[in-house]
């Protein structure tokens, strides 16, 4: 569950203030965020995750308010409750594909569930590349990977950012489609942020963001 | 997984620039601790020879070479002194007690010396086999000689004229053992010792006249390499260089010689050290560029590492890590190099020298020198390393 009220949020004194609609999505929703380029999307991603600190305004999630919580309790929190999807997958590129799966767990402190972690790169078709490094996997195995490293945890919000922007008609539907059955097997709320109007249709409940006004 | 277990497989997946780091650190550290191992075993050495030789007495010339020649067996002879003129030093009040030298030949390039039985027990050494010489033409062999040459109780040799190898073979009289040394790690290890008799009875024969250094004296004007002087009074320094200024004899001062002799390595030893250092932090920046450049390299890696929960904290301790691993491991095979090095220059110092370098146990400076290594490399991730704690994570992931 995440909800978001008046959130606002500037880059610097001089920058220009940038204000976002409420959200409030139930456990297991899912939501799009639709806006063109410019329009504060990473922006707005970062502040749900809590990389950024708004200037006004909070992010709840699961209840907690994550704006209230020290920097060391808001790195542990998002570790166990959130799970990211970047526009291009990134990894640790000294450990392979399966030991990057076990970050997560062991940056939360937890015992990592290899089963899970073997089941999951099976469910998305990289199975066989779980020993290699991430360098070695093509794009869209990446992608895929990178689907099971953000939902190995079951956090309870998943945040993908433009997950699709680099993948073709059939790819874009594929990876969506991953997305939602994986997020819905972790129980988890999914967000994504995208600037793809392809989206749109699958999407009928959206939020639109304005783009910044020109000053 | 463990901060410990990522810092290894990040060294891992940058081998080139790992061994590098290896290699510079393993060679600056090996390089300090060869010398230091080296100084150590070297001033070792000289000192269990020095033991209580507080001066001695020869012919005039180099010091250092009447020094080096009697109390550690490595120089030729400086000359002859007369052993009556000797011995009236030895008898003077303020000297406690002398033991006699005299130079021979030599047997497959271990010297032959004349002396008396208390030459053996000024070392301490004891007997392996046999007893000490006592009539001519009986020797007693250090431990060393007895393992190389394989003579044994009861076999005969002759000499070789001089210090040069055997091309002069003195046919005529033949050279008895009659005892073999335990190792005492003295100079004795590598000498045969007989009475002093011995050395004039060789060279005796009429055929050898005027050919050799030694020249042929009987009665009481008997010539003898050195006297080792052990004094009862300090002021003897002072006193016996007066007694013996119209003779052909010095006195020379083993610790002042050697002290020389070191000061003079001592250049040696400063550049060689000056070299090591530089290659110390050589290394130091080598670690700073690995270090530094997997930052840079994996900026958005560690960004993303925090998206997933790691604190600032955990990433700066894998990143000591990585620098903590390099130095120790370079530390070791450092370590381990300068012995195989001082095990090797032991080899050939042992055949030029007939000097045994020996023990291969750390030193307590050595624990000190891996320590400032591990320093070193924890100091070179570390100050790059802080750029972990200030990132601006957003920043760094929106960048990309």
């Amino acid at each position: 569950m995440i909800q978001t009220s008046g959130l606002t949020f500037q880059y610097g004194p001089e920058g220009q203030e940038m204000r976002f609609p409420d959200l409030a999505c139930q456990t297991r929703d899912r939501l799009l965020l639709l806006g063109p380029s410019g329009s504060g999307k990473t922006t707005l991603l970062h502040l749900l995750s809590g990389l950024l600190r708004p200037t006004a305004g909070e992010v709840r999630i699961d209840g907690t308010a994550i704006g209230g919580l020290t920097d060391r309790a808001l790195d542990r929190f998002r570790g166990e409750h959130i799970g990211v999807v970047f526009q291009r997958a990134h990894f640790v590129g000294a450990l392979t594909v399966m030991e990057n799966l076990m970050m997560p767990a062991f940056l939360a402190g937890t015992k990592p569930d290899r089963a899970r972690a073997a089941a999951m790169l099976e469910t998305l078709g990289v199975g066989h590349k779980a020993h290699s490094r991430p360098a070695d996997l093509s794009v869209g195995e990446q992608q895929r990977a990178s689907i099971a490293r953000a939902l190995i945890h079951r956090p309870s919000v998943v945040l993908a950012d433009e997950p699709t922007s680099a993948l073709d008609d059939h790819a874009t539907k594929a990876v969506v489609d991953l997305l939602e059955s994986q997020a819905a097997e972790a129980g988890a709320t999914l967000l994504i942020v995208t600037h793809d109007s392809r989206l749109k249709d699958r999407y009928p409940q959206h939020v639109a963001l304005q783009p910044l006004a020109q000053s | 997984m463990s901060w410990l277990y990522l810092a290894w497989r990040n060294l891992g997946a940058k081998r080139l620039q790992t061994a590098l780091s290896l290699v510079l650190l393993a060679f600056g550290v090996g390089m300090v601790s060869l010398l230091m191992l080296a100084e150590k075993q070297l001033s070792d050495a000289f000192d269990r020879n020095i033991r209580d030789i507080d001066m001695v007495l020869g012919a005039k010339g180099s010091p250092l070479q009447l020094i080096l020649a009697n109390v550690y067996h490595v120089d030729a002879p400086t000359g002859n002194i007369s052993l009556a003129a000797a011995q009236k030093i030895v008898r003077h009040p303020y000297i406690e007690s002398g033991i006699p030298l005299a130079y021979g030949d030599n047997y497959e390039m271990f010297r032959i010396v004349g002396t008396t039985p208390a030459y053996v027990d000024h070392y301490s050494a004891n007997l392996e086999q046999g007893r000490v010489w006592q009539d001519a033409f009986e020797v007693t062999i250090g431990a060393r000689v007895a393992a190389r040459t394989g003579l044994g109780i009861g076999d005969t040799f002759f000499s070789a004229h001089g210090l040069q190898d055997g091309t002069d073979v003195h046919t005529d009289k033949t050279f008895t053992v009659v005892g073999i040394l335990s190792e005492s790690q003295s100079v004795l290890d590598q000498l045969i010792l007989c009475n002093i008799e011995t050395i004039w009875g060789v060279h005796e024969e009429p055929g050898n006249e005027g050919t050799g250094e030694r020249t042929n004296e009987t009665g009481p004007d008997r010539e003898i390499t050195a006297m080792l002087l052990k004094k009862r009074n300090p002021l003897a320094i002072l006193t016996i260089p007066n007694l013996i200024r119209d003779t052909n004899m010095q006195l020379a001062l083993p610790a002042i010689e050697i002290n020389r002799l070191t000061n003079n390595f001592g250049i040696g030893m400063k550049t060689l050290r000056t070299i090591a250092m530089l290659i110390m932090i050589i290394s130091f920046a080598s670690i700073f560029i690995s270090v530094y450049d997997s930052l840079l390299a994996r900026r958005y890696e560690l960004a993303l590492m925090r998206t997933m929960g790691a604190t600032p904290g955990g990433m700066y301790l894998s990143l000591l890590l990585e620098g903590g691993l390099l130095s120790i491991g370079g530390a070791l095979i450092g370590l381990v190099v300068s012995r195989a090095g001082l095990f090797a220059l032991g080899q050939i110092v042992a055949d030029k020298f007939r000097y045994d370098l020996a023990s291969l146990a750390v030193l307590p400076s050595e624990i000190w020198l891996a320590g400032a290594a591990v320093l070193v490399g924890l100091l070179a991730a570390a100050i790059p390393g802080i750029s972990v704690l200030r990132m601006d994570i957003s920043e760094t992931l929106a960048d990309h």
